[in-house]
């Protein structure tokens, strides 16, 4: 437990240090080291920690304390959980936060130092909430860091707050995950009043011990995949993830690529053992997850900003992982999000290297940038390969394993649809590398070598990228040292899986080499030729538009009428009171004339009366 | 127990003879009249943490009692105590107060008086909270209300407010906006509550009478007398709604926007911060402790109204453009989610809705610092004309952000703890379905609020505009000990539930379940 | 002479009083009625008194002249005011009190 405690700290006190320190953080450079000092500590804590998982000799630990007591229902408990899941994906989320957090010392460096010193700060924030989220112990916990992890992608992706866009995005990001989140929030009560607990051990014993109702669960289990939706960009939650990219690029490699995103999938995965008990939600995640990954890959195809490409690379990746979850494939999924948070983070580090040398995101204004960037182009190529699915490639495994679960779990159909993803995936990659790379015209500017401060952790991740599939055999090992280990049946994936895979990858990546490298074909006589097609493609199936339209109209449609009806209708009436008081009050003021005599006049008649009253009857 | 034996009197008099030393000092003793303050608003901090640590929550009930006889012949006694409710809400008053003092440091305008009425609506409030007399609770009740009146009506700011097509003319004529207006209007509404108040408590105190064969004021006797059916039902309206009217519930909340706009910082801070809590109080104290049974039977319809208020306080919220009204708004809304605790009738839910009081009263408290800083240092109120500040008043922007954060219950701050109690208390009770417009307010709350966020500070700065400077000197106090506040009680929820849920099961004992 | 007779007396100069109080239009001879009232009042307790033999009722005619006379030093002040500030003991002019 130790390790986790130290993980858990290292950012944790880095960000204290640099938050609570005026003066370090505007010093700049110190808190930046200081940050990276505390991942790097995390980082080594928790890679300690996770290799007698990955090897498959160690048994999950607990550590809990009192959070809230409460009366008159079960108290509230706080705690880490580390076992095979949550021990491996800690040492991913520390390893690629580190790297990430050195490269961003070079791509930053032109920042003013206060506001490099802002930047680490979230950078350390985000670190330590997303550490915490994956060693949460129960669904309480997870959705509190859930939350605080939103908080740091909203703070980075608004981090150029002074552009409009920036926080534009910012507020979709934050407001599109938080839809989910009603979701999720309301699956946890749902879950809590059927099982009394959020701790995820005694929820498994509970619902494998058939204490909890089926209906309760399913109800809980829909809300929690919507919040799962809704943090990894699923249809037709993933409008801010593209939007997102207006971040810092190192950014969108840490939190849009490989953690964040992925821990709608982390959280599917560690909730597996209990979708088994509801299969129609089952069915709908496969779903999402399919639609998912077409939708973005067909959205990749128009996008001309390199880091959108991406982007939605990621949203398709993230729609495969739902979907293996969703055939019943948690193990599937999670070596994707493995492989996928390497190949990723190296594909936007390299985009930002990229972005660095020439100053701009569109692909078209890049081009011939192999020759000025060896070490950056070769990245590149190891992670489009990876992204493609090609042998050796850690992609190809991943993928592979997904293919090989949706099929064994019974979807031909969405098998079929895989795969054409896959050769999309492979077209799209295979578009940017060439427009960017090779082409037939040179790049603006003078383009030139990144750092060794940028160039190392790129390097770091490609090799991870081509040998990551070495992986594979761990991941049972990683499984069977859960909290939940499932009952392994040797998987026998049909010979012609990988064959099909490959084949939809190689074809992908020669299309995309015949249209934009040979230019055999004019690309843009296919978007002429298919024009309303690629006019809903590049208005992303008119999803974001839909958003806007509910923001305008339902949410500030009815914030006006109900401010409206506050002002006039339910203070008019108070104003109507007023008034009312005002105009008898106004008929009734003419009776004082402020005439002594008058007012004595009235005097001696109330005598005279009150004389009559008394004695005249 | 026997910490100090006149700690809550010392609690209630401490400001109350500051106000009395500043009554007498000159009008030119400026430091000498804030020490004074500060000495008035330190003691009951102290005293109120000291009640914190030394409330046994094992014993439970009433703690640090204090009885003395005043009229014997009517049952009226200084009967002091508190239980485990009442013993966070004396420490959030005094921790409003001390940052009140602070936040109103730079006021030179008339500084003896201003200090003089809050210290006076301290006392009322600190009184309402300790006492355990229904009439002196009453009177002290009144202190509290009152004062608001001067603090708003001279100390206050105007924004008149443009009525629309027709009612343009009346808006002038009524001076919709303006600072007479929200004074007058607040004072009425609370003075129209107390009125229901003291018509219920004298019910009480004549039905009272007949069981106990003697009439009495005092709250543990009336608490051993069960008043059922229709008088009961009657006398708890007459709580909820005369309570209820300070406490902001829907339609019964138009004070709230237009008296806290108007007011000074400090005064809105105390408003909102605390003596809207007083509202939520009286009903929980009164209505709830006192007529478990009409209480049972009319939790629907608290239920019913609070799911109202969270809903359309949050949507009534994005409408505004004056950035105190959003924060008016935002109050309404949150008030919502208190009432709501206690219609769920669970112990975790009543928890919750305590635990909410704190929190919102410490969160808009810290709202109200912050729009008064950005409103004395651009000279605006209206959020359209405001853009691009965090340039130049970053420590203000951070703290708004972390302002707002906990008010859309952003976990590690206590908003959330306080909002997820009571949505998990709504979720048991016998209404699940409360839970499901509490979350969605929550949502709408994340609209708002980080909208404004983004117009207020974000973006470019407007061009031509003069840089509104940053905070500075004693303007940091209360931001810091307030957000300090909003994140230990967010990440550490066990220093108040520990005699929270004490006090919660005294009062859910007398619920026959 | 009977008590009835002085009763009689004094509800006469009573009227007569009320009369001027409520016809003159100049303050001085406002006051002057007003002191006609207060007499006949006087004259009607010291008359019920002296019927009856109660020396309690001589004594508050007594107490009534000396606060008369009070009385009328503040109003002739007032007047003596009003006259100097407001340039006027007209009553008819002295409206400030209109709503």
């Amino acid at each position: 437990m130790i390790p986790a405690l130290v993980t858990l700290c290292g950012p944790l006190a880095a960000f204290a240090l640099i938050g609570l320190l005026p003066p370090l953080r505007r010093a700049g450079r110190p808190a930046a080291l200081l940050s990276i000092a505390g991942i790097a500590v995390a980082a080594l804590a928790s890679g300690i920690q996770a290799v007698p998982y990955f090897r498959g000799v160690a048994a999950p630990a607990t550590y809990e304390f009192l959070w809230a007591p409460l009366t008159g229902a079960p108290s509230i408990r706080f705690g880490l959980l580390v076992d095979g899941l949550s021990a491996s994906m800690a040492a991913l989320v520390a390893l690629i936060a580190l790297l990430v957090q050195v490269y961003s010392l070079a791509y930053m460096a032109s920042e003013k130092p206060a506001s490099l010193g802002r930047y680490y700060a979230y950078q350390a924030f985000f670190a330590f909430a997303m550490l915490g989220l994956v060693l949460s112990h129960n669904l309480l916990q997870t959705y509190v860091f859930w939350e605080m992890v939103g908080l740091g992608s909203y703070l980075l992706i608004g981090f150029f707050w002074e552009r409009p866009e920036a926080g534009r995005a910012a507020l979709k990001a934050f407001w599109t995950t938080r839809l989910g989140d009603v979701g999720f929030a309301l699956g946890i009560l749902v879950l809590w009043g059927a099982a009394g607990t959020f701790t995820f051990t005694e929820l498994f014993a509970k619902v494998g011990g058939g204490a909890v109702a089926g209906s309760a669960l399913s109800l809980g289990l829909a809300g929690i995949t919507l919040g799962a939706m809704g943090k990894s960009a699923q249809f037709p939650f993933h409008v801010w993830l593209p939007d997102a990219m207006e971040g810092p690029t190192p950014v969108s490699a840490l939190i849009h690529a490989a953690t964040m995103v992925a821990a709608g999938v982390y959280l599917m995965v560690r909730v597996a053992p209990l979708l088994s008990h509801a299969p129609e939600l089952m069915s709908a995640i496969f779903a999402i997850g399919v639609l998912t990954a077409f939708l973005a890959a067909t959205m990749a195809l128009v996008e001309s900003d390199i880091k959108r490409v991406l982007a939605f690379s990621t949203v398709s990746q993230l729609g495969f992982m739902m979907a293996a979850v969703g055939s019943g494939g948690a193990g599937a999924a999670y070596f994707h999000l493995l492989t996928h948070a390497f190949f990723k983070a190296l594909l936007f580090l390299t985009a930002g290297s990229l972005i660095h040398a020439v100053g701009s995101n569109d692909l078209f204004k890049m081009g011939r940038l192999a020759r000025a960037m060896p070490v950056t182009a070769a990245c590149f190529a190891a992670g489009a390969l990876a992204l493609a699915g090609i042998v050796p490639t850690a992609g190809f495994f991943s993928k592979d394993e997904i293919l090989a679960s949706v099929l064994a779990g019974g979807h031909p159909l969405g098998f079929a649809l895989l795969v054409l993803t896959a050769g999309i995936t492979a077209f799209y990659i295979g578009r940017a590398f060439f427009l960017a790379m090779l082409g037939s015209h040179d790049a603006e500017g003078h383009a030139h070598e990144s750092p060794a401060a940028m160039t190392a952790p790129m390097a770091v991740l490609a090799v991870l990228a081509l040998v990551g599939g070495a992986l594979a055999p761990s991941i049972p090992r990683l499984f069977a040292g859960t909290i939940a280990p499932p009952a392994f049946e040797p998987e026998t994936a049909p010979v012609f899986v990988p064959i099909l895979g490959t084949l939809a990858a190689l074809s992908g990546l020669a299309l995309s080499w015949l249209a934009y490298q040979r230019r055999s074909f004019d690309p843009g006589a296919v978007r002429r030729a298919v024009g309303p097609v690629a006019t809903l493609l590049e208005r992303r199936y008119f999803v974001d538009d839909a958003f806007e339209l509910v923001y305008r109209r339902a949410y500030l449609g009815l914030s006006s009428v109900v401010g409206w009806f506050d002002r006039y209708v339910v203070d008019g009436l108070v104003n109507a009171a007023t008034w009312m008081t005002w105009l008898v009050a106004g008929r009734l003021r003419g009776m004082q004339n402020g005439r002594v005599q008058d007012a004595l006049y009235a005097v001696a008649a109330g005598l005279v009366l009150l004389a009559w009253l008394a004695l005249g009857r | 127990m026997s910490v100090m034996p006149h700690l809550l009197s010392m609690t209630v008099l401490a400001p109350f003879a500051a106000a009395l030393v500043l009554f007498v000092l000159p009008e030119r003793a400026g430091r000498l009249i804030r020490t004074v303050s500060v000495l008035g608003a330190a003691v009951p901090l102290l005293t109120s943490i000291l009640a914190l640590r030394h409330y046994d929550a094992a014993l439970r009930g009433f703690q640090f009692v204090e009885a003395y006889p005043l009229v014997p012949r009517l049952g009226l006694s200084w009967h002091l105590g508190v239980d485990g409710i009442a013993v966070p809400l004396l420490l959030l008053t005094a921790i409003i107060h001390g940052t009140a003092v602070f936040t109103s440091w730079t006021t030179t305008e008339r500084a003896k008086e201003f200090y003089l009425f809050l210290a006076l609506l301290v006392t009322g409030v600190y009184g309402v909270f300790v006492s355990l007399d229904l009439f002196v609770l009453f009177l002290f009740y009144e202190l509290a209300v009152l004062p608001m009146y001067v603090l708003i009506g001279v100390w206050g700011s105007s924004m008149e407010i443009e009525g629309r097509g027709p009612f343009g003319s009346l808006f002038r004529k009524i001076g919709v906006g303006g600072k007479d207006y929200g004074a007058m209007k607040l004072t009425l509404y609370l003075l129209a509550g107390s009125a229901f108040i003291l018509v219920g408590i004298l019910l009480m105190w004549v039905a009272g009478a007949g069981p106990m064969g003697r009439p009495s004021f005092d709250y543990l006797a009336l608490s051993h007398v069960t008043f059922s059916g229709g008088l009961g039902r009657s006398i708890f309206l007459l709580f909820y709604v005369g309570f209820g009217v300070l406490a902001g519930i829907w339609p019964f909340h138009t004070w709230s926007p237009d008296g806290h706009a108007a007011a000074p910082a400090a005064g809105s801070m105390m408003h909102a911060g605390v003596l809207m809590k007083l509202g939520a109080y009286g009903v929980l104290r009164l209505g709830f402790g006192l007529l478990p049974q009409a209480a049972q039977q009319l939790a629907w319809l608290v239920g019913l109204v609070a799911v109202i208020n969270i809903v359309y306080g949050a949507l009534g919220a994005g409408w505004q453009k004056d950035i105190k009204y959003l924060i008016a708004y935002s109050s309404v809304s949150h008030m919502g989610i208190v009432m709501l605790g206690l219609a769920t009738l669970t112990s975790v839910g009543l928890a919750g809705s305590v635990y909410q009081m704190v929190a919102h009263g410490i969160m808009t408290a810290l709202f109200f610092t912050l729009v008064n800083l950005v409103y004395h240092k651009s000279h605006r109120r209206d959020m359209t004309a405001m853009g691009g500040f965090a340039r130049s008043m970053p420590g203000i922007a951070t703290f708004f952000v972390i302002a707002g954060l906990s008010s859309l219950g952003l976990p590690g701050l206590a908003g959330f703890v306080a909002e997820f109690l009571v949505f998990l208390g709504a979720w048991t009770s016998a209404h699940p379905w409360w839970a499901i417009p509490g979350v969605v307010g929550a949502m709408i709350t994340a609209l708002y609020v980080l909208r404004a966020v983004r117009t207020i500070f974000l973006g470019p700065a407007r061009p031509g505009d003069e840089a509104p400077p940053d905070a500075h000197g004693v303007e940091w106090v209360s931001l810091v000990a307030l957000s300090s506040c909003l994140v230990l009680l967010g990440v550490w929820p066990r220093l108040l539930l520990d005699p929270l849920n004490a006090g919660v099961a005294d009062l859910l004992a007398r619920f026959g379940s | 002479m009977t008590a009835g007779a002085l009763l009689l007396v004094a509800a006469a100069v009573f009227s007569i009083g009320l009369f001027g109080v409520l016809a003159r239009r100049h303050a001085i001879g406002v006051l002057v009625s007003i002191e006609l009232m207060f007499n006949a009042v006087n004259l009607a307790v010291a008359a019920i008194a002296w019927s009856r033999g109660l020396v309690a009722g001589v004594v508050l005619v007594l107490f009534g002249i000396a606060i008369t006379v009070a009385e009328i030093a503040i109003g002739l002040a007032l007047v003596l005011l009003a006259a100097r500030v407001r340039k006027t003991s007209v009553l008819d002019d002295l409206d400030t009190l209109r709503g």
